[in-house]
């Protein structure tokens, strides 16, 4: 039994629900069989993965969903073996070469140069296409973490080789990749999708599920979904799986009980708690009790600045005073260069802490 | 025997034709000669006195990506040797090539020193070939500084027989004993007639359907910032994007007995500006206005909402920063003491995201200082 993430995940370009102008751009392309290197972009959860999966669906058939996984190992400079997944089949790759760290840079030149010098050869083309297909498809996530030195090596091989491979560069937001890799690339934006488009693709699953709500009145049902939808500030993947557990965990869901739409995650709950915390007593004492709450969010791996943003953005929602909002986003901002720079993430963490407790006092006084 | 040949050289014909359809056309409209080369007057002059003189000092090109430094030398040393002796005598690194230290100690030093190759009575009918080689270093600031001072000696010391070029965007990443060891060339940015005409050029030979109640051409030129290649590259996505949704609407008009009508969509095989706009990721113009306002408003529950939407939305934040830099810059309402403030913060958000930070948070800050300073 898989997910509902997984069961309803559309399979071709045909039965994506939002979005219409982007599919129809996607399918334009699929349908020449032919498409430039391709730089997709958006927030997660907004289903970039998808249309790439349902484009590759559309341009080789349905051999692309038969997946393996290989281990590659490379050898870096200083003579260290190194092991790296690749998720393969017939027609494409998909690697995640920040993984690898620092040493991208390798993976970059040694697999891709690989790939790029052998010739696709294309025999049994099930498709309905006509042309045929030259060249391998090689599916890079997470692009934007990517260093500068690996980026760089991908610009001359995009140029070099761009009859033999197709590059599909997946990342959150292109702030951070180089220029000259843009202005290779065809850009496509994947925004959110909106309330209203959540709320009936969770009807929809609803519907197939038969998931039982304590009353049949469908505005009740939609407002429900809706709130669930923005609870989970429009990530559709977040949303699917947030509304299975609610499914998973009552019978029949009870519309009228306001906090199962809310799904809160226990680090989530930590930080709201923590940062009513911090307004209420701003002194030494308290800051020896939110050291020992961050060592514990540490320690479970959530990312220092998923904590700082979080925290930020919870303070925000607790004061009005418009000084002190930009006082404290002007300090969010701060300490978040801090944590990018530097190595230890629990001063910043704390530094930011007592300074919002200063700024709080201030403003209040 | 002949009809197989025959059909082997048809085969072959037809493979490179598939292979030009999928050469950028970055690559496929490179100048071939001195004379191509579009608005670098001083540089070309001084270049086309040392063809007819045939010595040739080593030469650093410097100036912003895009403005034809990589196609000057290659189109120079295209003129110099002929397309049969361009391979012996020729060396082009960059930077997806391994490149350090060791690389100038073994690589470059040991092409450098090799003997050059005797010219056949053709090309030295054809071609000046004077007795040196060219040892081309494109991206050259991206090179260590320990490979940059391995490099001093051996440009020095076999200078007999090879010529070196360098190729760099700053000219201060390249260490003094190098510079100085050059004669230097600025290249500097296209202005925009000289633009504009290749890019005509390339529109006609490729039979672009443009928009014509559009400047569309002129458009392109504003988003890429005098970075020609930057232009060409948005013109074939456009042009790519814009055939293929033109063989799909093809496709469909056949199945409804054409119309006979003008299509009001978009897809109707032309480029207009708003197609250009989006594949080069820039944001509407009311969108960002729709920031400004808020901005102005001051109201800073809307300005965090606001902010929300524009990161679901997926836009860059880098590309609000620029195009809000533009728009507040320009605006004549703000007096310039408020300009001041305004474009220190922008720097400051700027060095931010540069450094890996979040950005939400960072256009959060950025929106709400800017608010502040209004």
């Amino acid at each position: 039994m898989s997910l509902w993430v997984d069961k309803y995940r559309p399979k071709n370009l045909g039965s994506l629900s939002y979005h219409g102008t982007i599919t129809q751009n996607l399918q334009a392309l699929a349908r020449s069989g032919d498409f430039p290197h391709l730089l997709i972009y958006g927030p997660s959860g907004a289903g970039k993965k998808t249309r790439i999966y349902a484009t590759l669906n559309e341009i080789f058939g349905s051999q692309v969903e038969k997946l393996k996984i290989d281990v590659k190992t490379f050898v870096t400079s200083s003579n260290r073996k190194l092991e790296f997944n690749v998720l393969s089949s017939a027609y494409h790759l998909e690697i995640t070469p920040s993984d690898m760290g620092n040493n991208d840079r390798v993976v970059i030149q040694d697999l891709l140069k690989d790939i790029a010098s052998i010739e696709q050869v294309d025999f049994n083309n099930q498709s309905s296409s006509k042309t045929k297909h030259r060249f391998k498809v090689v599916i890079i996530n997470e692009a934007d973490s990517l260093s500068r030195d690996a980026q760089a090596a991908l610009r001359r091989t995009m140029e070099k080789y761009s009859s033999n491979i197709r590059l599909i560069l997946v990342c959150n937001s292109i702030s951070n990749i180089i220029p000259p890799i843009k202005s290779r690339t065809l850009l496509i934006r994947i925004p959110s999708p909106s309330t209203e488009e959540i709320s009936s693709i969770l009807s929809h699953v609803a519907r197939k599920e038969s998931v039982k709500f304590s009353s049949t009145n469908e505005a009740e049902i939609n407002k429900f979904l809706g709130t669930l939808a923005d609870n989970s500030n429009r990530n559709l993947r977040k949303a699917l799986l947030s509304f299975e557990t609610v499914a998973m965990q009552n019978e029949t869901i009870a519309l009228n009980n306001s906090s199962l739409s809310i799904i809160n995650l226990d680090w989530e709950v930590l930080i709201r708690n923590l940062s009513v915390t911090i307004r209420q007593n701003r002194n030494v004492a308290t800051l020896a009790k939110v050291r020992v709450t961050m060592y514990e969010l540490l320690s479970h791996c959530i990312p220092a600045r998923t904590i700082l943003k979080t925290l930020l953005f919870n303070l925000l929602e607790l004061f009005t005073q418009q000084t002190l909002i930009e006082e404290l986003v002007d300090l969010g901002s701060v300490f978040d260069e801090r944590l990018s720079l530097g190595q230890k993430s629990i001063f910043h963490l704390e530094g930011f802490v007592a300074k919002a407790m200063v700024a709080i006092d201030n403003a209040l006084s | 025997m002949a009809s197989i040949l025959m059909q082997k050289s048809q085969q072959a014909d037809q493979y490179e034709k598939e292979r030009l359809e999928h050469t950028p056309w970055v690559e496929k409209y490179r100048p071939k000669n001195l004379d191509d080369v579009a608005a670098q007057d001083h540089a070309v002059k001084v270049l086309k006195k040392t063809i007819e003189s045939a010595n040739l000092p080593h030469m650093l090109f410097y100036g912003p990506p895009g403005t034809g430094k990589t196609s000057t030398i290659l189109a120079l040393s295209k003129q110099l040797y002929g397309p049969n002796l361009y391979k012996s005598r020729v060396l082009e690194l960059n930077a997806s090539d391994e490149r350090g230290i060791s690389i100038v100690r073994q690589k470059i030093k040991n092409f450098a020193r090799l003997t050059v190759s005797n010219p056949t009575k053709d090309d030295l009918e054809n071609y000046p070939c004077p007795p040196y080689k060219i040892i081309i270093l494109d991206e050259a600031d991206s090179m260590t500084n320990d490979a940059q001072s391995a490099l001093r000696r051996t440009i020095e010391n076999y200078s007999s027989v090879t010529r070196f070029c360098l190729i760099c965007n700053y000219i201060t990443r390249i260490i003094d004993p190098l510079a100085s060891r050059c004669s230097k060339f600025r290249f500097k940015s296209l202005n925009n007639d000289n633009a504009l005409n290749r890019l005509k050029y390339i529109a006609e030979e490729e039979h672009i359907n443009l928009n014509r109640n559009e400047p569309v051409l002129e458009e392109v030129l504003k988003i890429s910032g005098g970075d020609l290649r930057k232009a060409i590259t948005f013109l074939q996505s456009a042009t790519k994007l814009n055939n293929s949704l033109k063989g799909a609407q093809d496709l469909e008009d056949e199945d409804v007995q054409m119309l006979g009508e003008e299509g009001e969509t978009n897809a109707d095989g032309t480029i207009t500006i708003s197609s250009v706009r989006e594949i080069a990721g820039v944001i509407s113009d009311s969108v960002i206005n729709e920031i400004a306002e808020v901005i102005k408003a001051k109201d800073h529950k809307r300005i965090i909402t606001e902010i929300n939407e524009i990161i679901l939305q997926g836009w860059s934040a880098q590309q609000v920063l620029d195009q809000l830099h533009d728009k507040f810059i320009l605006d004549d309402q703000i007096n310039s003491l408020a300009k001041n403030g305004i474009a220190k913060t922008l720097f400051t958000v700027d060095k931010r995201l540069n450094n890996g930070t979040d950005e939400h948070v960072q256009l959060l800050d950025l929106c709400l200082q800017v608010a502040k300073i209004l």
